[in-house]
């Protein structure tokens, strides 16, 4: 295995392997007063390759051209895994079809980037000749640009690629310009853009390490969801990265900037699926209020309402699920049959008593998208809530259920908790409803769009449930049982960590999420906090050495003897 | 074993000699030397293209709603299949009785059916896709000389709604807009064979350019990663090379092909679950498919329908045909679940409006379909139970010959890979066993065979 070597001569090696630990060690005691215990230490994963997401794509494009560059087209959707697309991305490879987008995708971005209105924006230099290559001046344009596109300087053989390339081209079509845009192709196509490489060194004792260059890949993706900005790629240049000092300081800034907003976002929205939004589907017969403004907004008032509850107010992240501020537009209006003064704005809102709203769980987009088209869920309601906030895992339907019990449409109006009544009556079906169902229920004042009701089907409803152990009468009863679960704040922990590594930590890191459990709880569970204690972590940067390549080839079945197959 | 391997085409091959408006001899030969005589044959004496396809819907039929058997292989449809009666003697096979044996492993409800008949193994649970599908391996074999190696559509909306995988991690995901559908294949890059002053593009040439220069980024790359990536890096680049083949094939002057003409553009349509909708794409999708076909610009597809589990839904309704599949109770009178029988009817309709858009194509001496597979499966047999024993599923199509039609073979609990293996073969793969445990399989359907 062929690895790079750390340069920078100004650390003692033999020292290096040490000075995190110790580092952390001195971290924690002046920043964590009530803890006494140092960070364990956990071995590291191999490096992965992750597939950039279409947000990410689009946040990157954005950052370094600007948001008048469309990036239109369609993306090839990441299968999600253990509940996260972060996850998913680590094992996702790029199809046919989707390679084909991407190229098209690149050509369109670099026709705009090098446009005749366009181009002065990015390029420092003429060109000598307009209608030949120029070498030069195609360098000024490559150098920086590539550098964050691929996260890292271009090595030499990488920019001369692309500056031979536009040369080639621009000789080829008489133009600079025209050059350039297929150089710049080159990179938007490039493995080194689409995937996140983990680049690894070797450390001088033992082992292996991240890069300075992919740890601020890391960092910058899992506190802004975009690439290194030039700070802190300058900031690695200068060797600050390799320092816990200079590590905190870059992490500090970042967490300081506005994309801190964008990275958070795009945390809870992978956390609660709300990808599903994309096809969200209602009956538009039976839910009119329910229009594709009103999805789209009803998407944005969750994100906007996590943002608020954990960024600007930085509050305790538990009482997420039971706050009553969130903030309402005139399409929203609409759907809580609630006036709104500036129907084109967003303006905060507080639920009142009697709206008996709390917690996100209670917003329409939550229920909305837990539900069926034309009608509500409690048995999908209680699995969200299970699997999405708590971190656990409803078991699958049996394969063999007698639904001869369940006849629906039924001759008589039910309620939910009738139609219910009956699933719990047969043994395969009751132990995972009864995980479900007693969450599920009590949000069914909220029909299959997230609408408030008080009646199904003509019948009142009775919103009584259980969470492990803990009865209420009603969704508030459900939040305040739901935000003094051990397992929300587990959850969340479990899940930024899983995020940030592309991973599902396993049981080796159980130690290091206990710790962070810990801090959360003696720091007022907030979420800043704790993304600041997973980014400062050295467990977060840890990997360890890729397993020995081998041949890998997709096994299909025996092949015909030569003289057997229809070839010739 | 057989070990899927890719060509690599010859790299940098383009910048060499001067490209603007020079002929270049870059073209791929469009005689498929696996073809047997069994087709008809272009003017030119080169035989027709072989086509092969999948088509899914969700929940199957209503057993015993689907056929009504006669002696021997005799049988004809009946009732929510009837639709399909005018194309069975000519090119349907109808296949029930295949078995899925499970080995132990819990069935996962509406997924292990589809992935065993596609993949000849049960998955471990939901999400796991243990081996690649079927179409992909055919794909590999008769896909490699058109201008895309497969095309997956779904008339549901949603991409991730295909069962085309060539393993876990790389998913081919569908397109769901007939406007992009079009436009991807009858776009600017489209070659009409009527245009008779073809010249390459100069432009399109330099894309072959970019994707060679980005092959030069693999062996970096490779010695960073662990082995596990390093696969998903060479689907990468075998996506790479999949896209330089397309852009040679646009690069060649286009083959004549009488039947070839470029489809409307279609108009903007919505997407979603409601029945109308689903057939509205279905068929808009299948008209540009069928000419992507005539021009062979494809010889593998994937049609999904509807999913498994199928939520197609009509307006103003508050329930989806899966749950109707479950729940509904059969009618006291008649004995079976009218609503959801309704659904199921509607998905076979469109089979046979594509039939018909397909056989309404001429070809030589006969049409699209007798030169063409199709694979037709679906992810239950009964969909009430979630029972995976005897899930139907047909041929359709006359593969330039290779097969017999209009027959009902039963497999008195066979393992339904045989079908998947008498299907690869049947479409030129030299495979003599495939599957898993007992899915593995040596025996093909020979009924079937010409």
């Amino acid at each position: 295995m062929m690895l790079k070597r750390r340069s920078n001569p100004q650390l003692n090696w033999d020292l290096w392997p040490k000075i995190p630990v110790a580092i952390s060690a001195i971290v924690l005691i002046f920043s964590v007063s009530a803890c006494s215990d140092p960070e364990p230490v956990i071995e590291g994963a191999e490096p992965t390759l992750r597939h950039l997401t279409e947000q990410q794509y689009r946040n990157i494009i954005a950052d370094l051209f600007g948001d008048h560059i469309v990036v239109a087209g369609s993306f090839d959707p990441i299968p999600r895994q253990d509940g996260l697309v972060a996850i998913g991305a680590g094992d996702a490879t790029i199809s046919a079809s989707s390679f084909d987008k991407y190229e098209k995708l690149a050509h369109a971005i670099a026709e705009q980037v090098l446009s005749e209105s366009n181009r002065t924006l990015y390029i420092p230099c003429e060109p000598t000749r307009i209608n030949r290559a120029d070498a030069a001046c195609a360098s000024a344009f490559f150098e920086p640009i590539g550098r964050l596109l691929f996260r890292r300087p271009l090595e030499q053989s990488e920019l001369s690629q692309a500056v031979d390339l536009a040369g080639a081209a621009g000789d080829q079509l008489e133009s600079f310009y025209e050059g350039l845009a297929f150089g710049l192709t080159s990179l938007l196509v490039s493995p080194n853009f689409l995937f996140i490489v983990d680049d690894i060194e070797e450390m001088p004792s033992a082992g292996v390490a991240l890069t300075e260059y992919a740890k601020a890949s890391r960092l910058s993706f899992f506190l802004w969801n975009t690439t290194p900005d030039v700070e802190l790629l300058d900031a690695v240049a200068a060797g600050d990265l390799s320092t816990q000092r200079g590590l905190e300081s870059q992490i500090d800034r970042m967490m300081q900037s506005s994309r801190l907003r964008q990275g958070v976002k795009a945390f809870f929205a992978d956390m609660l699926h709300l990808d599903d939004f994309d096809h969200l589907e209602k009956d538009n017969l039976i839910y009119p209020a329910f229009d594709p403004q009103a999805t789209d907004d009803a998407r944005d008032q969750l994100l906007l309402t996590v943002a608020h509850h954990v960024l600007d107010i930085d509050a305790d992240y538990r009482d997420l699920f039971t706050t009553r501020t969130t903030f309402m537009n005139g399409s929203l209006g609409r759907l809580y049959r609630t006036p709104v003064s500036e129907p084109n704005l967003w303006l905060p809102y507080e639920f009142s008593d009697g709206e008996a709203r709390a917690g996100i769980q209670s917003l329409a987009g939550f229920i909305a998208l837990h539900s069926h088209p034309g009608r509500s869920s409690p048995t999908i309601r209680g699995k969200a809530v299970r699997e999405l906030l708590l971190c656990q895992t409803v078991p699958d339907p049996p394969p063999d259920v007698d639904f001869s019990l369940f006849n629906e449409p039924s001759a008589q109006p039910m309620t939910a908790r009738e139609r219910l009544d009956i699933h719990n009556s047969v043994d395969s079906c009751a132990g995972c409803h009864r995980l479900t169902d007693g969450i599920g229920l009590s949000l069914e004042h909220f029909d299959g769009a997230g609408q408030f009701r008080v009646t199904d089907a003509g019948l009142a409803i009775d919103v009584s449930g259980n969470l492990d152990g803990i009865d209420y009468a009603n969704q508030l009863g459900l939040a305040e049982a739901l935000r003094n679960n051990p397992a929300l704040s587990a959850c969340l922990i479990d899940q930024t960590v899983a995020y940030g590594l592309a991973r599902k930590p396993g049981r080796e890191a159980r130690a290091w999420t206990n710790f962070l459990t810990n801090q959360f709880q003696e720091n007022g569970y907030r979420f800043k906090h704790l993304l600041r204690s997973v980014a400062v972590s050295e467990n977060f940067f840890a990997v360890k050495a890729p397993s020995p390549a081998s041949e890998t080839n997709i096994q299909v079945g025996t092949r015909l003897p030569r003289s057997e197959g229809s070839e010739s | 074993m057989t070990v899927i391997k890719t060509h690599k085409p010859a790299r940098r091959a383009f910048l060499r000699g001067s490209l603007a408006g020079a002929a270049v001899s870059v073209g791929i030969p469009f005689l498929d030397k696996f073809l047997n005589d069994g087709g008809t044959a272009l003017a030119s004496g080169a035989p027709l293209p072989l086509r092969f396809g999948t088509w899914f819907a969700g929940l199957g039929h209503t057993p015993r709603r689907g056929i009504r058997a006669h002696d021997g292989t005799d049988f004809e449809f009946i009732d929510e299949c009837i639709a399909l009666e005018p194309y069975r003697s000519e090119y349907i096979n109808y296949f029930s009785g295949f078995n899925t044996p499970l080995d132990g492993s819990i069935s996962a409800v509406h997924y292990t059916g589809w992935v065993a008949g596609k993949t000849g193994s049960v998955p471990q649970g939901f999400g796991m896709i243990p081996a690649p599908t079927l179409d992909t391996i055919i794909a590999d074999r008769i896909g490699t000389r058109s201008r895309f190696k497969s095309l997956e559509l779904s008339s549901t909306g949603r991409p991730i709604d295909s069962y085309s995988y060539r393993g876990a991690g790389n998913h081919n995901a569908a397109e769901v807009s007939p406007v992009n559908f079009y436009q991807r294949l009858f776009g600017p890059e489209f070659r009409d064979p009527a245009d008779t002053d073809f010249k390459p593009d100069p432009r399109v040439m330099l894309r072959q350019s970019v994707l060679s220069a980005v092959e030069d980024d693999r062996q970096r790359l490779e010695r960073t990663v662990g082995h596990e990536d390093k696969a998903r890096l060479d689907q990468y680049f075998t996506s790479v090379r999949e896209l330089e083949q397309q852009i040679e094939v646009s690069l060649s002057a286009p083959p004549p092909l009488e039947a070839c003409r470029k489809p409307p553009a279609p108009e903007e349509a919505t997407i979603g679950y409601e029945v109308e909708t689903v057939n509205a794409n279905h068929d808009a999708l299948t008209k540009i498919l069928a000419l992507a076909l005539a021009c062979d610009q494809t010889r593998v597809f994937n049609m999904m329908y509807t999913q498994a589990a199928s939520e197609a839904r009509v307006k103003g309704t508050t329930f989806t045909h899966h749950i109707l599949s479950h729940e509904e109770p059969p009618d006291d009178v008649l004995g079976y679940q009218v609503q959801t029988a309704w659904f199921n009817e509607r998905g076979y309709q469109a089979l046979s409006r594509m039939l018909s858009t397909l056989s309404n194509i001429r070809e030589g001496d006969g049409t699209l379909l007798d030169n063409m597979l199709i694979f037709a499966q679906t992810d239950t047999s009964d969909a009430k139970t979630h029972s995976v024993i005897g899930i139907p599923s047909m041929t359709i199509g006359k593969a330039a010959g290779r097969i017999k039609t209009g027959l009902h073979i039963n497999g008195n609990a066979a393992p339904q890979s045989r079908i998947g293996l008498t299907v690869m073969q049947v479409m030129g793969v030299p495979i003599a066993e495939w599957g898993t445990k007992s899915l593995r399989t040596s025996t093909t359907v020979d009924g079937m065979l010409a």
